[in-house]
């Protein structure tokens, strides 16, 4: 019996491996034709949908590109491989600069947003606040974190965006908008594993600051905010390794239009929410295009969650 | 003798050095010996060898050997050779141990008494209440609990868990019980209870207890061993200890010229 | 001087958590108002045909329920396994792994299970949507349970193997028993969070407007069906959207809450 339940949960565990290594062999399968067709010039390349003719004398190259329209509040522009096309006259080009583009984009705007709210939320509870207040405010923090995040995209696109677009212009589907929104989404993770790195402080190192005669403020910054520095640049990583992958609160913001934003405050489109119109309508190398982009989240995912943890959360408990 | 170390010395995993060297100790059947010493002496060390505990965190070097008495067969058996999973289980069923901080299970008090004699086989209900209420009347803790043996074992006090864990180690009628420093962590009345308990437990089993309170060993124990920085320095009938060292540095220690 | 600035930087704090629990406040009044006004007790006894949520919060429970029966023992035994039993590099690597898992883009996995089931078996099933969610729970599941074991003082695993008990009746018996209120909270909380999840179901389970018990098919889901009504341009259509993130929200808050409140009582 003990054998047995040795090797169960043996199993048990490898699984998150197995599953881990079959993610990243799914995924590069079925993105190998659009990896075969477009390359790595995929990521720099800003075409979506295009579709080209080729072998033929003339060199007529029709063009699809989908029309931005100023009054779109809600739009989902699903790829649509041309049945016709399938004749070996023409191919459909598609680029991933956009998608990965906002993807970027967004998850920056949310970040330099929401860093000052949550750093000032977690000195709240961790220093100013007395015992009880900090108790209740940081269960309402982290109710907040709860909260589904396609909640946050209803809230944030029929209550939150028009304000913002009434605050700054601009279209109320927007990279600023669904930054904004993906910043909202992250300052509870981020107030809360600021808070705890601050409270690893000891209580002697912060006594000994105040017996000199320091102010409050004095001890946070000369004191904790140092001794806990490690661990919040980690958190500040790991939320934006979240951000990365957020899919709802983005796709009702962020317009899902295949184009590079010419401002802030205009339509464009990110990795999951180009995966999550998408999907069900494409196939063939559209699809695969889309695992192509998913591949590439994962990977700037994986790669950014691995770096924060292993050079900053050492030993910290997500 | 109950249980004969000889030339035991101990390497803890990875460590550069060994924690015991070359160890010589008998343990006297029916006699409390008590193991003292200064801090990092290697008393817990060696008391945990006594019962192989150390084998569950893998890497240890033992060298020497460790004879526990088999009553069956009248003969003294090496533990340090025990490798199958069913002869460690037999083997801390014969040696018990009790730890510095209580340990109650966190199940009722008369489940807590009963799991050694459960995990041995017992299944009888009667059985099992019989034994249950011996153990606790050895361990002075009967009359205290006989009215609430199914409530949580967690809302007992602190010197009452102890003689708790003490009443759960004598179920299963051990031939030798381990005590690792089983009082420092409870009030003065407490400790004198148990200190009680220990002089009657003698009587059927054999006690080894690991002690910074030169004190109490002086109270309770027939014979003491001085430990220093892994030695054993000497071992010899209490009183001798105390009141007539061999050695130069016991004698300091017992007078207090270090601790 | 310091202490005008001082004060100054405390203020703004305070202000700062006061904004966060504006967004707070903001947000659940706006679900309130909106949910409350849409609503009536016929969402309950509706199915999407008819107007109603009946078909889309059965559905979801049971995919959630579904993910959990898979995820719970799983990420237990899992978790169990690299505290309990793992030695060295193995246990680590599989410890770190998790972690990591736990913050992965949840979409990714819906593609990674739209590729391995939803393909092969040639459709969408509220199945493929379970596993989605399980592959989501099992992570966090293991991360919960690691840590409330290791709160368990190590004397009390030697006592147990100090009576004879063998290891695995030491961490039955004992352990998780000690760890018990931390991880049923744990769990709690992993429900709470993968049965408000959209994106892994938008391509496994997808949803239906019609009941349905059966799996394996096209499975009604309350979160993929806010998006699709969100989406619609009927106002009816949104009402209901509201309506449906109101009590999606309230589900998940109370189970949270719930979980709390048990640790709370008992920690």
């Amino acid at each position: 019996m003990e054998k047995l339940f040795q090797k169960i949960s043996l199993a048990s565990a490898s699984l998150v491996l197995v599953i881990l290594l079959g993610i990243f062999i799914t995924l590069f399968n079925a993105s190998k034709p659009a990896i075969d067709e477009f390359g790595f010039n995929f990521i720099t390349d800003s075409t979506w949908n295009k579709e080209i003719i080729i072998d033929t004398p003339v060199t007529k190259v029709n063009e699809k590109i989908p029309v931005i329209n100023e009054d779109i509040i809600m739009s989902n522009s699903p790829v649509i491989v041309d049945e016709d096309a399938v004749d070996s006259n023409t191919k459909t080009i598609f680029g991933g600069f956009i998608p990965i583009v906002g993807t970027l984009l967004s998850t920056l705007i949310a970040l330099v947003f929401a860093l000052p709210i949550a750093m000032g939320i977690a000195v709240f509870l961790a220093e100013i606040a007395p015992k009880h207040i900090s108790h209740t405010v940081g269960i309402a923090i982290e109710l907040l974190a709860a909260i589904p995040s396609i909640i946050f995209g209803m809230w944030g696109l029929y209550y939150f965006a028009p304000i913002v677009a009434g605050l700054v212009g601009g279209y109320q589907v927007s990279l600023l908008t669904a930054g904004l929104v993906l910043g909202v989404m992250i300052l509870p993770f981020m107030a809360a594993v600021t808070r705890d790195s601050m409270n690893t402080t000891p209580d002697v190192l912060k006594e000994s600051a105040y017996a000199l005669g320091a102010t409050k403020f004095e001890v946070i910054k000369d004191i904790i905010f140092p001794y806990s520095k490690v661990g919040i640049i980690g958190s500040i990583i790991l939320a934006l390794g979240r951000a990365l992958g957020e899919t709802m609160a983005v796709a009702f913001l962020i317009g899902s239009i295949f184009s590079l934003p010419s401002s802030i405050n205009s339509p464009t489109i990110s990795i999951p929410v180009a995966m999550a119109n998408n999907f069900g309508e494409a196939n063939g190398i559209g699809e695969s295009t889309l695992f192509y982009l998913a591949l590439i989240l994962f990977v700037i995912s994986f790669t950014v969650i691995s770096f924060a943890k292993f050079f900053f959360l050492k030993g910290h408990k997500s | 003798m109950i249980m004969n170390i000889k030339k035991f010395s101990f390497t803890y995993p990875g460590a550069p050095a060994p924690s015991l060297q070359n160890i010589n100790l008998p343990i006297e059947k029916n006699k409390i010996t008590a193991l003292i010493g200064p801090s990092g002496c290697g008393k817990s060390t060696l008391l945990r060898a006594m019962n192989r505990i150390h084998d569950l965190y893998p890497g240890n070097l033992y060298d020497g050997e460790i004879e526990l008495l088999n009553s069956e067969t009248n003969t003294m058996e090496n533990i340090l050779d025990i490798k199958k999973e069913n002869e460690f289980i037999e083997l801390r069923q014969k040696v018990g141990m009790i730890f510095q901080k209580p340990t109650p299970f966190p199940m009722s008090i008369f489940d807590n008494v009963a799991y050694g004699l459960k995990i041995a086989g017992i299944k009888d209900k009667s059985e099992l209440a019989e034994k249950v209420e011996t153990a606790l009347k050895g361990s002075a803790l009967w009359g205290e609990v006989k009215d609430r043996l199914n409530e949580s074992a967690m809302g007992l006090s602190g010197g009452q868990q102890q003689r708790l864990c003490i009443a759960r180690a004598v179920a299963v009628k051990p031939d030798l019980l381990l005590f690792d420093e089983p009082t420092s962590a409870l009030d003065p009345i407490s400790t004198g209870a148990i200190e009680e308990l220990l002089v009657e437990l003698k009587k059927d089993i054999s006690i080894a207890i690991v002690t910074h309170n030169m004190q109490q060993a002086s109270r309770i124990s027939d014979y003491t061993a001085f430990m220093y920085l892994g030695d054993l320095v000497e071992f010899d009938k209490t009183e001798t200890i105390f009141l007539n060292p061999n050695q130069k540095q016991t004698e300091d220690y017992i007078t207090g010229r270090f601790g | 001087m310091r202490l005008l600035l001082n004060k100054f930087i405390l203020g703004l704090s305070t202000l700062s958590a006061l904004i966060g629990l504006a967004f707070l406040g903001w947000i659940l009044i706006t679900l309130f108002i909106k949910g409350i006004s849409s609503f009536h007790f016929n969402l309950f006894l509706n199915d999407l045909i008819n107007g109603g949520l009946r078909n889309l919060i059965v559905g979801q429970l049971m995919i959630a329920a579904l993910a959990s029966v898979i995820g719970i023992p799983l990420g237990m035994v899992a978790g169990i396994y690299i505290r309990e039993y793992g030695r060295g590099k193995y246990a680590e690597l599989i410890r770190n792994l998790s972690d990591i898992m736990v913050s992965a883009p949840s979409i990714v996995i819906g593609a990674f299970v739209y590729a391995v089931i939803v393909v092969p078996t040639g459709g969408t099933s509220g199945f493929a949507g379970s596993i989605a969610l399980s592959i989501m729970m099992i992570p966090i599941v293991i991360n919960t349970t690691d840590s409330m074991l290791s709160l368990v003082p190590k004397e009390l695993r030697e006592a147990g193997i100090a009576l004879g008990a063998s290891k695995y009746k030491v961490i039955i018996d004992i352990v998780i028993k000690s760890a018990k209120v931390g991880i049923m909270t744990g769990v709690l909380l992993a429900f709470a969070r993968i049965v408000g999840e959209t994106a892994p179901l938008l391509f496994t389970s997808e949803t239906s407007n019609y009941f349905s018990l059966d799996m394996t098919e096209s499975f009604p889901s309350l979160t993929v069906s806010i998006y699709d009504l969100a989406n619609e341009p009927e106002k009816a259509s949104r009402d209901l959207a509201w309506a449906a993130s109101f009590i999606l929200t309230v589900m998940v808050l109370v189970i949270n809450l719930t979980g709390r409140f048990i640790t709370r009582n008992k920690g």
